[in-house]
């Protein structure tokens, strides 16, 4: 018989395991909830609204439905009472944003659904959606975006922190730094688009979508219907890319489980990718100030960091990371606001490190405008102001391996060779310039639950409802349960992604595997306790099962993370468990480490700006699984170079449009961009944090990176760049 | 989906007679040629382009697909595909420049898909003239208005530009042909004709609609560029905000004549920063006859922008195109050419 193109891999005992599903996506096996094929589906597609305030006068349906093939039209005028109103996840609810869909004739984003045809065919879909014509009644002003003088701002009081006294300290401080900071609206343009299938049977719902948390659609999406969550399910059991686009319910889910119901037949949506750009969150541009001050040695003695957040008039969002910005360094003097700039534009959301991003870049590259005026390496900068507790409440840090990274990465890249001198380094026609950068992410777990069945002959099936984005949710499962229970990799099979399992917190905040791993090892050592091997080693656990006389032990386990209350048990069975930690802890802070290097290079005539190497280190508690460790750290690196040098969403200020709504013109990296990318992993052990002892490495590799490039280009040229994206006509 | 005929002729003369007959049964007709259909194709999706038919093309590789030295000219057939031409031997011996312009194009897959014909009437990249929500273009619908002029307008051109339309030529090859003196053989349903490269492309002016002075139902044959003292010296240098699968932010096609550090002859023409493929003759001549320094360079730049006219988010292209062409003359002056 042929070979097969893919043979399933063959793991010693002591290796790494591989990616669980990886042959099975690399040879079209997976399939993903877009792939899903259910009989008598009719296809969905969603006309959006091409002004960016004001009302629906009227719509013109008839060249639509006299396509061959439309069956249904629902816009606000014909849908019902359905879904009900909901308020953000930010405000107490489910859902990405709280703009009901089709909810009235009141417009205020560009691209807000406001009509959505049914037909037989995509194609007829399409087709028909193009020919819907709608008269609208623009509102005269409108606010495209955070520089808008008709956009609102508004303190985030609650965010507010004052430690010691800064002004007096800044006033006083002989060495100073003050500069404004922007980062641009950018989305998460996962490869899978924003899809959605729903089939109902009798009153049961089935819904396959892409998601970071199934349970949060499940009942988000049963209080918008006034349905039973019992009688939803939702399953998702691969993501094709996600970086927090599909992090909670969306509005378009209620819309085809609708249409669905009307129709008594499955619908399927695949929103375009220029739909993609406002139907769920995306990161909001940014403006930051930082004010530092330190004594001659670079001790730090006051820091102040203002941020402004773009936000959509109908929910005010703030992710509001200078709390973690003034908890890194040691600082005395404290100070820090946070302000929303409502804008018409649809609910920004979470896009990967979604404040550590852009909070990280004003503070890090200020840092490095600190060292400048200090004369000082900022490594060194870095290290005069390390600390173990942090500043604000005098809390401690579980662990912190900072300088250690520092240390690696450095020796590593060759720093010592940097000259400190700006403009000092050069090859030829390029100008090169060294930066480097501080990588942060608070350590998050939340409240998880698993069940494990092991068999006599040797099998083990491990299930929770956590999600596959691609980062090795699988992998880990299996990889967890064979290491507890003494068996190989190849005998464990796992589910995820599925409502009807045992529920696990949202794939968000770095925190899957903090939260999901110790529930799997809860429930490992309920097996173990079973079979009367608790606390030994797992190689006794598969002959005390064969010489129990059982064939099944199965056990389920829900674990609790730490900084949770009691009562917040419940919330894991009603899609609403949060992450716990970070700075969030009355007793201790918790974050990973690391340190990013990378170098530029500037073509002396036509500033062309590449990014030849990049090297960071990373310190994040125990790494399970050092290959899908690396793969997330290197994704983050290269989404921090592109966060740097491309990605910026390009707004019409007459529409609040995205002119580049598509992966053509929204500029990413290709493969030529990206030469040498090496992440790093510092040893480190963290008793503290979890049972497993995890950090999570899904979103510190972004962090850091765009400062880093920052600050590189000015040692290759002289020039402070303070608005990203850094692009050759900036260095003109 | 829009339905349309769609017919494939297996020759030269039967698909002119295609054209001809449904050009003749519907003067109004919309009907277009499809060849490597990475342009026609992606409009038709985006329903920027509605031809009620489709005429393919694709059968005609052997007669037309060809690439050949004949002596004194390079021949290249509008079939041949991007690919073809940019790997061809002799391209890449006798004028880098050719090669350099095509395999700097696209990605592998569409320089695999896309014809050198096709490639030279390849559309703009402008974003309002790519989306029909916005009903101001008048390259798409003559008389509507140009809604770049106050729009996000970076990618725009500053030469070649009109109240009209300020949309960029986005191809990386036809500055090639131009800048090399290349004709163009056109075959047509009254017969054929050859015309300078040079006047196949219509700046904008008034009618941005008008692309290039083809006439309804001819078809692009050959394209012949003739050898000359700067074939061998010549480079395409590219700018862009990425370094691959990306137009030219700033392009410039460069060929030089020297004689020792004295410049015989200069072609450049540019690309990324115009309306249509742009020939700096004004560079040339400030060129021809001088010694090719830095500062001779930098004159000949500045002569080839005198006339840009920049809008809000594109003035840097002025510099950027000059720097470009400096960077590219001043790389020719040290290239070793072999003889």
């Amino acid at each position: 018989m042929n070979q097969p193109l893919f043979p399933a891999p063959d793991v010693k005992p002591g290796q790494t395991p591989p990616r669980y599903e990886g042959r099975a996506k690399v040879t079209g096996e997976a399939r993903y909830p877009s792939d899903v094929r259910l009989p008598r589906t009719a296809h969905a597609y969603l006309h959006t609204s091409r002004i960016g305030r004001g009302t629906i006068r009227s719509f013109d349906l008839a060249a639509a439905r006299a396509v061959p093939g439309v069956i249904d039209i629902l816009t606000h005028e014909t849908i019902g009472d359905d879904p009900r109103h909901m308020p953000a996840i930010y405000q107490g609810g489910y859902i990405s944003d709280s703009v009901r869909p089709l909810g009235s004739a009141d417009i205020v984003y560009w691209g807000q659904p406001v009509a959505m045809v049914v037909a037989e065919t995509f194609e007829a879909a399409r087709e028909a959606a193009r020919r819907i014509v709608v008269a609208y009644a623009p509102h005269p002003t409108l606010a495209a975006d955070i520089r808008s003088a008709d956009a609102v701002t508004q303190a985030v009081e609650p965010m507010t922190i004052d430690t010691g006294d800064f002004a007096a300290a800044y006033a006083a401080a002989p060495v100073r730094v003050d500069a404004g900071y922007t980062t641009p609206a950018q989305h998460q343009n996962p490869m899978e688009l924003f899809a959605t299938q729903c089939a109902w049977e009798g009153d049961r719902l089935t819904v396959h979508e892409p998601s970071q948390y199934v349970n949060n659609v499940r009942f988000g999406l049963a209080e918008q219907l006034g349905i039973d969550p019992g009688r939803i399910r939702v399953v998702s059991p691969y993501v094709g890319g996600a970086f927090g686009a599909k992090g909670f319910l969306t509005q378009r889910t209620a819309l085809v489980a609708i249409a669905a119901r009307r129709l008594g037949r499955p619908v399927k949506l695949v929103a375009t990718r220029e739909q993609g750009f406002t139907v769920s969150g995306y990161r909001a541009e940014t403006r930051h100030r930082v004010q530092l001050a330190a004594d001659r040695d670079g001790r730090l003695l006051a820091l102040r960091q203002e941020g402004w957040e773009l936000t959509s008039r109908a929910d005010a969002v703030a992710m509001g990371a200078a709390s973690m910005t003034a908890r890194l360094y040691a600082c005395p003097n404290i100070s820090v606001r946070i302000n929303t700039v409502a804008a018409d534009r649809s609910t920004p959301g979470f896009m990967r490190a979604p404040g550590e991003m852009p909070y990280g870049f004003a503070l890090e590259t200020a840092l490095d405008e600190l060292a400048v005026a200090l004369d000082m390496d900022p490594v060194e900068l870095r290290r005069v102001n390390d600390t173990q507790t942090e500043p604000v409440a005098g809390l401690p840090y579980t662990s912190r391996s900072l300088m250690r990274c520092f240390d690696d990465a450095a020796a590593r890249f060759g720093w010592k060779d940097r000259s400190r001198e700006a403009g000092s380094m050069r090859d030829g026609d390029w100008l090169v310039g060294w930066g480097c950068a501080t990588a942060f992410y608070p350590t998050y777990a939340g409240n998880s639950a698993a069940r494990v069945r092991l068999s006599a002959d040797g099998r083990v099936h491990v299930s929770s409802a956590g999600h596959e984005l691609g980062q090795g949710m699988y992998t880990m499962m299996a990889q967890v349960a064979a290491e507890e229970l003494g068996v190989p990799f190849d005998q464990v099979t796992a589910s995820l992604g599925d409502t009807d399992l045992p529920p696990a917190i949202v794939a968000g905040g770095s925190s899957s595997t903090a939260s999901v791993a110790p529930a799997i090892m809860a429930a490992c050592e309920a097996i173990r306790r079973r079979l009367g091997v608790e606390g030994g080693s797992p190689a006794e656990v598969m002959p005390a099962l064969q010489a129990s006389g059982m064939w099944v032990v199965e056990e389920f386990a829900e674990v609790r993370a730490h900084g949770l209350p009691a009562e917040s048990m419940a919330s894991l069975y009603r899609g609403r468990a949060t992450p716990a930690g970070g700075v969030h802890l009355a007793d201790r802070v918790q974050f990973a480490l690391g340190a990013q290097f990378v170098e530029v290079r500037i073509h002396a005539r036509t500033r062309e700006i590449r990014v030849p190497r990049a090297v960071g280190a990373f310190a994040a508690g125990r790494i399970i699984n050092p290959r899908t460790a690396h793969g997330q750290l290197i994704g983050g690196m290269i989404w921090g170079i592109s966060s740097a040098i491309h990605e910026r969403s390009e707004i019409d200020h007459r529409n609040g449009s995205y002119i580049n709504a598509n992966l053509a013109e929204y500029l990413l990296p290709v493969n030529a961009d990206i030469v040498d990318v090496e992440a790093m992993m510092v040893a480190e052990e963290d008793h503290q944090v979890n049972r497993a002892g995890v950090k999570g490495v899904g979103e510190i590799g972004v962090v850091g990176v765009a400062a880093a490039i920052s600050n590189a280009v000015f040692h290759a040229t002289g020039r402070r760049l303070r608005d990203l994206p850094i692009r050759l006509e900036d260095l003109m | 989906m829009r339905p349309f005929h769609y017919s494939r002729p297996s020759s030269l003369a039967e698909a002119l007679i295609d054209m001809r007959d449904a050009l003749a049964a519907e003067p109004n007709s919309s009907a277009a040629f499809l060849a490597g259909g990475t342009t026609q194709l992606d409009l038709m999706k985006l329903e920027v382009s509605r031809p009620d038919r489709l005429v393919d093309l694709n059968a005609l590789r052997g007669e037309a697909g060809h690439i050949r030295w004949d002596g004194t000219s390079l021949r290249l057939g509008a079939f041949a595909r991007m690919a073809e031409a940019a790997d061809h031997p002799d391209v890449r011996a006798r004028a880098p420049m050719i090669a350099q312009s095509l395999s700097l194009a696209a990605s592998a897959q569409l320089r695999n898909m896309a014809t050198l014909g096709g490639n030279v009437l390849q559309r703009t990249r402008c974003a309002y003239f790519r989306d029909t929500s916005w009903s101001a273009c008048n390259k798409r619908v003559p008389g509507s208005g140009c809604a770049a002029l106050d729009g996000v307008n970076r990618a725009h051109a500053v030469l070649g530009t009109s109240d009209h339309c300020i949309a960029t030529y986005p191809g990386d090859f036809a500055q090639a042909l131009l800048a090399l003196d290349a004709s163009v053989v056109i075959a047509g349903p009254g017969g054929g004709r050859t015309i300078p490269f040079a006047r196949l492309h219509r700046a904008p002016g008034t009618t941005p609609h008008l692309e290039t002075s083809l006439r309804p139902g001819e078809i692009i044959a050959e394209f012949i560029v003739p050898a000359g003292g700067w074939f061998r010296r010549s480079l395409y240098l590219k700018v862009r905000d990425r370094q691959s699968y990306e137009f030219a932010v700033a392009s410039a096609a460069v060929a030089l004549d020297l004689e020792g550090d004295t410049v015989r002859e200069a072609r450049v023409a540019l690309g990324g920063v115009a309306t249509v493929p742009w020939r700096a003759r004004e560079a040339e001549a400030l060129l021809r006859g001088r010694k090719l320094t830095e500062e001779a360079a930098r004159a000949a730049a500045q002569a080839a922008f005198t006339e840009a006219a920049p809008h809000a988010h594109n003035a840097f292209k002025v510099e950027l195109g000059q720097e470009t062409l400096v960077r590219a003359l001043l790389q020719l002056a040290t290239m070793e050419t072999p003889r």
